[in-house]
């Protein structure tokens, strides 16, 4: 109480001063601690970028080259750091131009506040040059939004951004200011937002819940722990490593959830889902207690509804109130934080080790190491293979290098076997699925963590997508090692047209440029793999590189990724080839 | 195995803010449903406002949206109800010729037996209001069709439910 009282006289104590709108936003970045933040200029944000200028020495803006750059470095700076990523754009179509950043971030829960520069206020409505309703069309894919138009609402509603952005189940917010209130002067304070009344960041956890699940966990015979990012976002990795441990649970990993635990734990045994390992998918239809953790049943990590896991006890642990029952059915929902929940039920469980369970998992390996993992990463065939890229990247990284992926093939392959030694080190665009987030991710991760090693793993088609960021990598000299696994197809949907369109290739063909050349006319280091030979000394000389890389690596044309769930079908039937 | 669909009326308790009817309707657009009616007004509590908003689905999905609902970061709590649980009412005004008051006798009868209110009259027309469950206002409009309607208009459902909601204590408890 007392603290409290100091706290509030030093508030009203605290001095106001009168500035405009604009640098209003810059302080208010700078008091929610942002170093940097990723955008492009324009018109109806120009106020700010002016305020940006003066305050170069303590903020950073970092140009990318398209405002989807800008998101998708936001959310890497976000995911390697746990940290809200912040991105800015103009009216118009800088402001939509965020739209798929902000819905990646959106599925994959990742805090992110984006703001925009909207036209001054008398102008809303009338179509004027660069006016687009950019609160309408972002509020389905928004944590929340706001629009303001009197700068004197600005040290409110941007506390409340990130403590929105941030608390809870993590997402993006999007402010939108109107020019005139940029450039309004007002009498400028702030306060850190730590409450609204409308929104309960963590819901409460009962008790009997926690003893339930207990109880579940305590009788099980064959308990399978699925766990997801809320490990990672609730900062709950030791926490989670304490309880599957003492309950001796085997235990696997959405593709958001991988390294929150080493790779090499015992107790880990991989990924499920459509391209996850064959133990974790066929037993989660034997395990008899279902234990979720900070997922959410995503419909490519569970296959067909109807036949997931019917035998099993299912316990969720949960932030998101809104996720417990959504997709499967729970016997026991935990709602809260990860991290508190965890450390409440270490003390409720006892200690077991489930040696014959556990057997099951490595004599399934096993059939999956002969069928599929040995091929994919020690080929006998000519043609290089993406696993065996990824081995060598594992091999001279020692599991320490932060992987960002792009979408498609070389994606599940990246996540399937890269090594992860630290927590928050795969970073991928998991439920949106967008192809272009690799490059600006990697950028985003590389600036927030400049001491790490950020390889981005790409296709050639996705690299595509957001190629021009190389002119941000170049012009901010981030160290981002960058690898374009190329097959010269769109090489996820070309695998589907083979399975199930009988070889109909339509449009997923690439005649592709000189990714060399292109790297080069960026004055990036770039070498170019074709041969087994070459590789491993060339992953060396990039790993090596103090400055960033690039290595192009051609690969087999038409290789595909098993094990894989078609669509439709049970995670029991999991096919290896 | 989808349930089968029923009516449920939404009490959603908000925030007044713009903007936020854009994000409760999406989330109905966004699984195809469509909306019957929907009313925003003040509630009970002050600088609360309150939604009904009437729905035909399976409770199933029922939840799962009341789960969405309060997920927003505006919106303090909502209800579903069936029809059973709550005490509904609906709004209609009818404009019509003034003549009809003298030619047509027995609209004077309809008027009185279905309970509804002459709200004015003027040379050339009068209007007629009359609130109720939507099955009495519908019978109305047939009765009344006969003769001409020139305007017709029903308002959204509003209702409140038998059962508290415990929406007061749960504010009380919030703010503190």
């Amino acid at each position: 109480m007392e603290t409290n009282t100091i706290q509030r006289t030093k508030q009203t104590l605290q001095k106001t001063e009168r500035i405009s709108g604009s640098e209003a936003i810059v302080r208010c970045l700078l008091a929610e601690g942002v170093k940097t933040l990723y955008g492009y200029p324009g018109g109806a944000i120009m106020p700010v970028y002016d305020e940006l200028y003066k305050y170069q020495d303590k903020i950073h803006h970092v140009l990318t080259r398209h405002e989807q750059g800008a998101t998708h470095a936001a959310q890497g700076y976000a995911r390697i750091s746990g940290e809200v990523g912040v991105a800015m754009a103009t009216s118009g179509p800088g402001a939509t131009n965020l739209i798929t950043g902000i819905a990646d971030a959106q599925i994959d829960s990742t805090p992110m506040v984006c703001i925009t520069g909207q036209v001054a206020s008398h102008l809303l409505g009338s179509d004027a040059f660069q006016e687009t309703d950019i609160v309408g069309i972002s509020t389905p894919v928004t944590k929340w939004n706001h629009q303001i138009t009197k700068a004197s609402e600005i040290p409110e509603v941007m506390a409340k951004a990130f403590y929105i952005a941030k608390s809870g189940r993590p997402g993006p917010v999007l402010i939108d200011i109107t020019k005139d209130a940029q450039f309004e002067e007002f009498d400028f304070s702030y306060e850190k937002c730590t409450h609204v009344r409308s929104y309960k960041a963590i819901p409460d956890t009962d008790k009997n819940a926690l003893s339930a699940a207990a109880e579940l966990i305590n009788n099980a015979k064959k308990p399978f722990v699925v766990w997801g990012q809320g490990v990672i976002l609730s900062e709950a990795e030791q926490e989670f490593k304490a309880f599957i441990e003492k309950a001796g649970i085997p235990s696997a990993w959405t593709i958001l959830g991988v390294s929150a635990i080493p790779t090499e734990h015992p107790l880990n045994v991989g990924m499920v889902g459509m391209h996850g390992n064959y133990a974790p998918n066929v037993l989660t239809n034997e395990c008899d207690v279902l234990i979720a953790i900070g997922m959410r049943f995503d419909d490519r990590v569970t296959g067909n509804l109807a036949t997931y896991a019917k035998q099993a006890k299912v316990i969720h642990f949960e932030i998101d109130p809104a996720e417990v029952d959504k997709n499967v059915k729970t016997d026991v929902a935990v709602l809260g934080d990860a991290k508190a929940s965890l450390k409440a039920i270490l003390s409720l469980i006892d200690k077991k080790s489930h040696t014959e369970w556990h057997q099951k998992f490595k004599d399934l390996y096993a059939i999956e190491y002969e069928k599929v993992i040995k091929n994919d990463l020690h080929p006998t065939k000519e043609g290089l293979t993406m696993g065996e890229v990824m081995n060598e990247i594992n091999i001279q990284s020692k599991g320490e290098a932060a992987i960002v992926s792009d979408v498609g093939q070389h994606q599940m392959i990246a996540c399937r076997y890269a090594n992860f030694n630290q927590t928050k080190s795969n970073i991928t665009s998991g439920g949106l699925g967008t192809m272009g987030f690799g490059l600006p991710a990697a950028i985003g991760a590389k600036m927030a963590k400049p001491e790490r090693e950020v390889v981005c793993v790409c296709g050639d088609g996705g690299y595509q997508m957001t190629i021009q960021e190389l002119g941000t990598i170049f012009q901010q000299k981030a160290a981002v090692k960058i690898v374009v696994l190329n097959n010269d197809f769109l090489g996820m949907v070309r695998q589907w047209q083979q399975l199930f369109f009988d070889k109909r290739y339509a449009s997923t063909e690439m005649t592709n440029p000189d990714f060399v050349a292109i790297a080069k006319g960026y004055h990036l280091n770039a070498r170019r793999v074709t041969k087994r030979e070459e590789l491993a000394e060339a992953v060396a000389e990039m790993m090596q590189s103090k400055q960033a890389y690039f290595l192009e690596v051609c690969v087999e044309k038409e290789d595909n990724v098993f094990p894989m769930i078609p669509t439709g079908a049970s995670v029991s039937d999991i096919r290896l080839s | 195995m989808e349930q089968e669909s029923k009516q449920f009326t939404v009490s959603v308790y908000t925030e007044n803010n713009i903007g936020l009817l854009n994000r409760i309707s999406a989330i109905f657009q966004r699984r195809h449903i469509n909306i019957e009616s929907i009313n925003s007004s003040v509630s009970e509590i002050e600088n609360v406002s309150k939604w009904t908003i009437v729905v035909n689905l399976s409770e199933e999905r029922m939840k799962k949206i009341i789960g969405q609902i309060e997920k927003q970061v505006e919106v303090i709590k909502a209800y579903y109800h069936t029809e059973e649980e709550i005490i509904y009412q609906e709004s209609s005004i009818f404009k019509m010729k003034s003549d009809l008051l003298f030619d047509e006798r027995q609209i004077q009868n309809i008027i009185k037996d279905s309970n509804a209110r002459i709200v004015t009259v003027n040379k050339q027309f009068f209007v007629i209001e009359k609130s109720g469950r939507k099955e009495e206002i519908e019978l109305l409009y047939r009765e009344l069709s006969v003769f001409g309607i020139m305007q017709f208009t029903r308002s959204g459902r509003i209702a409140v439910s038998k059962e508290e909601m415990k929406i007061s204590n749960m504010l009380k408890a919030i703010n503190h």
